[in-house]
This record gives C-alpha cells, sequence and structure tokens, in this order.
C-alpha cells in the first residue's frame, strides 16, 4: 500500500486554495448527507439496526478464524476456489496466475477498494495485462492516472468539463466536435466504450461488499449495473476482497444492507445487489465458467484484539467521509492514502504502519460527527486519539510539539500554576491586542494565525475566574 | 495439503484474539447457529397485510424510477406490448425460458427474438421474478436454466413480470422463498434489482441508464384474491 501521508500538510494547503476542488466538495452536503438524513430519518428502526450491527460483526470478528473456514468450505463445494493472501504482493500474485491460465490479456474491474489498496493495476499492467476500470468514476481516474478520492464517489474531486477533455483524449475513434457538455453525453460515450469492454473481456474481477459464511457468497452492492456485467459475461470471475468482510448467514446480511445504502447514498436499496455462489452450474445459460476469491489479510489480523479492532466492522459506506469538516475543505487526495477521511485516518496507520500514515491520526477536530453517523457505531474519535498517544510514545512527534505537550501536561496537572499561566496569557493577549481586538500574529503559532487572525480573549478573566464570581450572562 | 499463506492468516488472527483454535463445542455452537439462521431486526415496511404489502411493493418500485402495471393474469403479453409502444421501444423481445411467460407472444403484437440467454444488442428483455420486495419495491431475480442473469443486465429496457401472491415483506421473506426454491444452496447469481441503473458519478448528478437497463418496467400479474387491484 502506496501512502504518501507524510505529505499531508503541504497537501491540504494546495487542496484549500483549489477553487475546482471547493466547487466539487460542496454537492456532498446537498447530495450524500441531505439524502441520508432523509433515508434514515425514514426507517424508525435504524438505530436498532445499527446496534445489531454492531454485535453482529463483534461476534463475527471473534470467531473470524471459524467463519472464513466455513465460508471456504461452501466455496469449494459450490465449485469456486478460495486463494488466501497475507499481503498485497501475494494477492496481486494470485490474481496475475488465475489470468495467466486463462491467457487473459483484457480484464474488467467493477469497482473495489481492496484492489486500489494492493495496486491490482499497475501490477497487472506491468505484467502484460490490460484492466479496465468500468464503474463511471473508477473509469475517469483511470483515465486521469489518479487515485480514488472518494470510497464511494472516486472521481467526486473530477469536474464534468474535466471529464469531457479526458474523454475526448482518449475516445480518439468519436468524430472531434461531437458535444460533451452534458453528464448525459459522457455518460452514453462511457457505457458505448464500456459495453465493447464487457463483451470481450477474459477476465472480470469485482471486490465484495460481503461474504456470507452460510452459503459461501459474494456479495456486490453497486448502482451502475457495472459490476455484474463485469462478473457475469467473461469465462471467469475473480473476487478480490479481504478477510473483514465476511457475514454469517444470509439474516446477517440483511442487516447491512438496510444500513449501507442508506449511510452511503440514502437508498433505501442500491440499484444493484447481487449475490455469487462458485461458478455457472452445468444447466445455466450464462455466467462464468470459473469463480476464484482472493482473502487478503494485508495487516488486518493485527488489529484484532487492540485498541483499533472496531474498525474491522467497517462496510465503507463512506458516511464518516461525507460528515468530516477536514474532509470537506482539502478532500480525498490530501490524505495520501487511498482510504481517506476519519476511517482511513484511523485504518491506514494499521493497514501500512504509523510511521507511514504520519500525520492522519491529527487530520480531525474530533468533532465527533463520524462517529454519530457511522451506521456500524465505530467509535472513530476514540481511535484516532489511540493513534495520537501511541504516536507519542514511539517519539513520532516532532521534539519541538514534545517539549510544548509535556509543558502543557505538567502545568495542566497542577490546577494553581495552570489557572495563574492561563490569567496571565489572557490578559498578556489582551494587552497584544490592543484596540483591534485581534492578533494577526503569535509566537510560536505562526501556523494558526497566517489564515486567521485571533480574537484577544474577553475582558473579566477565564471561564474559572468567572465561575469562581459565578457570574451569569 | 498444507497451505502456509492460510495456516498464517488463521493463526494470525487466533494469536491476535489470544488464544488456540475454538473448542469442539464452540465450533459446534457457532454451526447451530449458520445451519438455522434467525432474523434480527425486522423493520415495519416488511410488515403488513397481503394487501398492504402489494401496494407498498408499488410504491416503492416506483419510487425507485421504475415503472409497474398491474395486470390480469392473461392480460401479461398486451401489457408488455403496450409499454413498448408508449415508450416507442422496438417489439422484438428476448425473452427467459421460463414456461410462465410461454404465451407472451399469443397476443400477436410481440414477436420473440429469442428465448433464453440474450445477445449483446437485443433491445428489451423480458424476465420473471422469484419474488417481490415490498420492503424496499425489489425484485428477487435467481439464476438457472429459466433465468439468464445477463438478462437483467444487457438490454435497454428490462421488462420483469412479478406474481402479486410472490410480492413478500422484506428481505427475511426473500431468504424463505430462495431457500424453498434452491434447499441446496442458492444458485450462481441471486440479483435483487431495485430500479434501473444509475450512477451520480459525474458531479453527483444523478442519471439513469449507466451500464444496465435505462428503463426497468414491472408487469405485477394480479392472482391474489387478498391483494385486488384498487
Amino acid at each position: 500500500m502506496h501512502v504518501t501521508s507524510r505529505q499531508f500538510k503541504d497537501n491540504a494547503r494546495g487542496a484549500v486554495a483549489d477553487a475546482n476542488l471547493r466547487q466539487s466538495l460542496a454537492t456532498m452536503k446537498t447530495g450524500f448527507r441531505a439524502k441520508r438524513g432523509v433515508a434514515v430519518a425514514a426507517l424508525p428502526e435504524f438505530e436498532a439496526l445499527r446496534e445489531a450491527g454492531k454485535a453482529m460483526k463483534d461476534h463475527t470478528l471473534a470467531h473470524l478464524d471459524h467463519y472464513l473456514e466455513r465460508f471456504e468450505e461452501k466455496v469449494t463445494a459450490s465449485g469456486g476456489h478460495v486463494h488466501w493472501a497475507p499481503d498485497a504482493d501475494a494477492a496481486c500474485r494470485t490474481v496475475l496466475d488465475i489470468c495467466r491460465r486463462h491467457n487473459a490479456r483484457l480484464v474488467t474491474k467493477g469497482k473495489s477498494m481492496v484492489a486500489e489498496e494492493i495496486e491490482l493495476n499497475a501490477f497487472l499492467q506491468k505484467n502484460g495485462i490490460e484492466p479496465v476500470e468500468t464503474d463511471l468514476g473508477e473509469y475517469i481516474i483511470q483515465l486521469r492516472h489518479e487515485l480514488p478520492s472518494h470510497i464511494i464517489a472516486p472521481a467526486i474531486h473530477v469536474r464534468k468539463d474535466q471529464v469531457a477533455d479526458s474523454f475526448r483524449d482518449t475516445h480518439t475513434q468519436f468524430p472531434a466536435d461531437r458535444p460533451l457538455e452534458e453528464p448525459r453525453d459522457l455518460l452514453d460515450e462511457a457505457r458505448t466504450v464500456l459495453r465493447d469492454r464487457f463483451l470481450t473481456a477474459d477476465v472480470g474481477i469485482t471486490g465484495a461488499n460481503m461474504l456470507i459464511a452460510e452459503t459461501g457468497s459474494t456479495v456486490i452492492v453497486t448502482n451502475e449495473g457495472n459490476g455484474d456485467l463485469t462478473q457475469l459475461l467473461p469465462r471467469v470471475h475473480i473476487v478480490v476482497t479481504s478477510i473483514d468482510k465476511v457475514v454469517p448467514t444470509l439474516e446477517d446480511s440483511s442487516i447491512v444492507l438496510r444500513l449501507l445504502a442508506r449511510s452511503a447514498t440514502g437508498q433505501p436499496m442500491s440499484t444493484y445487489t447481487t449475490f455469487s455462489t462458485g461458478p455457472r452450474r452445468p444447466e445455466d445459460p450464462d455466467g462464468p465458467e470459473h469463480f476464484h476469491v482472493v482473502l487478503l489479510d494485508n495487516g488486518r489480523s493485527r488489529m484484532l484484539g487492540t485498541q483499533v479492532q472496531d474498525v474491522l466492522r467497517c462496510i465503507r459506506c463512506a458516511a464518516c467521509i461525507n460528515h468530516c469538516p477536514i474532509y470537506g475543505a482539502v478532500g480525498g487526495h490530501a490524505y495520501g492514502s487511498v482510504y481517506p477521511g476519519p476511517i482511513g485516518s484511523v485504518l491506514t496507520p494499521g493497514l501500512a504502519s504509523l510511521e507511514e500514515a504520519a500525520n492522519l491520526p491529527n487530520a480531525s477536530t474530533l468533532c465527533g460527527r463520524c462517529e454519530a453517523v457511522c451506521p456500524m457505531k465505530i467509535p472513530l474519535p476514540r481511535m484516532l486519539r489511540h493513534w495520537r498517544e501511541e504516536e507519542f510514545a514511539r517519539h513520532l512527534v516532532p521534539a519541538r510539539a514534545r517539549w510544548g505537550l509535556r509543558l502543557w501536561a505538567f502545568t495542566a496537572r497542577r490546577p494553581a500554576l495552570y489557572r495563574f499561566g492561563t490569567g496571565l496569557a489572557a490578559r498578556a493577549l489582551r494587552l497584544l491586542g490592543g484596540r483591534r481586538g485581534r492578533l494577526a500574529r503569535l509566537p510560536l503559532a505562526g501556523g494558526w494565525t497566517r489564515v486567521r487572525d485571533l480574537p484577544v480573549p474577553e475582558p473579566g478573566g477565564t471561564f474559572m475566574a468567572r465561575y469562581k464570581r459565578r457570574e451569569t450572562h | 495439503m498444507t497451505d502456509p499463506a492460510r495456516d498464517s492468516i488463521l493463526n494470525g488472527i487466533r494469536a491476535a484474539l489470544r488464544r488456540g483454535p475454538l473448542p469442539a463445542e464452540t465450533r459446534a455452537a457457532l454451526d447451530r447457529g449458520l445451519a438455522a439462521p434467525a432474523p434480527a431486526v425486522v423493520p415495519a415496511i416488511a410488515r403488513g397485510s397481503r394487501a398492504a404489502l402489494v401496494a407498498r411493493f408499488v410504491v416503492n418500485a416506483e419510487a425507485a424510477a421504475a415503472t409497474v402495471a398491474r395486470v390480469a393474469p392473461a392480460a401479461v403479453g398486451p401489457a408488455v406490448a403496450a409499454y413498448l409502444r408508449d415508450h416507442n421501444q422496438p417489439t422484438r423481445v428476448a425473452v427467459a425460458a421460463d414456461a410462465r411467460l410461454d404465451g407472451l407472444a399469443d397476443s400477436g403484437l410481440l414477436t420473440v427474438e429469442r428465448r433464453g440467454t440474450p445477445a449483446g444488442d437485443d433491445a428489451v428483455g423480458v424476465g420473471h421474478a422469484l419474488a417481490g420486495l415490498a420492503e424496499t419495491g425489489t425484485l428477487l431475480m435467481a439464476s438457472g436454466p429459466d433465468s439468464p442473469s445477463t438478462l437483467n443486465m444487457l438490454p435497454d429496457t428490462h421488462i420483469v413480470v412479478v406474481r402479486a401472491r410472490d410480492v413478500v415483506g422484506g428481505l427475511e421473506d426473500g431468504w424463505a422463498r430462495l431457500r424453498t426454491a434452491h434447499p441446496d444452496g442458492p444458485p450462481r447469481t441471486v440479483h435483487f434489482i431495485t430500479g434501473p441503473s444509475r450512477t451520480g458519478d459525474i458531479e453527483q448528478t444523478l442519471q439513469l441508464g449507466a451500464h444496465g437497463p435505462r428503463r426497468l418496467h414491472i408487469v405485477l400479474v394480479d392472482d391474489d384474491p387478498d391483494a385486488p387491484a384498487a
């Protein structure tokens, strides 16, 4: 997993100044967030479903080895194959081996975050196999040689005229002066180009939203239908997924299905929810002849039994991302990980390392909105704090910040000193602010004052001093 | 045959959970759970009288941008033809091999292009649903010799016949139908379809007709005396 989170601060600075990006991100409020709100309000049992989802997934994770073994047995019994991949490299090699065994040259792909995580496209390309993304958003960013900036809307950062430019550059088979102004024109063109790819691909690769231990089924939840054409038309269907996706039974999958689409796009149910079990049966008129499931670990098992185990309950709905004020300001690319936003800031240090994911645990105001909207009740702020503590304990925090925190901790443990210090500071700031009442510069806090002024503290002393005097306003 | 990758993952899980392999009695208890799945939370929208469920199925399917026609059992073929005519679509159709769709062209208003798997350029596909879910206006389509899955995805216009008797409450009733029809485990592809294909990937503007069908029409056959058409 390629992580560039060390550049988060520079990336964020650039992102905030990017007018195109700001416009794109603004649609999140009226889009995903508003629609989720309506859908959740319309289902009185939503809270009970969240509790049930949490309990179901906690139970599954506590017995993960058993459910994975049962899942494997059922896949095998239905004529498919399960491949275990401890890391990204093993997963990529397994997929390549299967492709080579079937002399595949063209591979269609449904949207898969695990495939992004293991950088499967680059690996296949390097080995002479052409992967074609078929989800519209993924297709757009593949043409633009970019990473997804959102886990369910990978091209959310791209404006439609930028899509038109990419299509004109790539689809040279069409007249150069064709109209591509409207989203409809763009969609129709992509549909035409990709329809041909669906019909000629040798192998189809999808991810999985869930794996069912009871039946050995893999589940995808989509709106476009591309995932279905990807897995139904080629001779071989490969599912690239991870060990945390397993749930025990079909009934358990109902809990997730009722939470997932509502939390993601505000739909009661996505257009297509597809359960795939083994290859086509001898009497079936269509479907793939071969069915393979690649089960990736890549650091997930290591997270069990730790402070961040709960993140393995995640169903990748992106509600936390859609509601995060930091994501809303800087977008997904700034995070430097394929998993952006609160979920990414908790997951990335676990999958890669805290060193590589530097800055991510701090890319949060800990406002708590992510936890409030998480359908699986993952305590994301608590986990971000856990990674911050780890950073401190492992000396990953810069010396100046460490000394600052030490100094603060020293005074915070001595209330009398703390009150004296804050009282003194408040008076000093008021003096410095003078008649303007605000400070444009502050020693040691230049980063903060570069983009905003600090209003001076109000007269009347600190909160504690006023509380003592029982001032009520 | 030992698989070192498999062992390393499973042992890694056990080590992280600070335990060895699960004791036999725990495994047996977990397997009993797998053999007798229990529903967790069934929302009120998945329950109701027969008439209420069928009515809710229609409302929710339409909310998902599908169209619905309620017809008498003998009127399925003409209903399909009328829809295609009204939407300026060709009346040559690819039809699933399902025997319940045998008389579709009897009225002379339709031409059956083929039975079974559609070709890539067939404009209209007609299939039969295993069930309809009132909860979300969803069609449950199970693959098999009578029901090719590509028929659900390839044609521009997807027409699905579903019987009122097969309209059930929610997902749990869907699983029950599926287990009854396929006691040895699910067929290769089980599609839950809610409306026509769509995307919001260009500037979050919702557009119908992405890679799958551009329109979904449901022909609801009124064969349930407990759920008469209004």
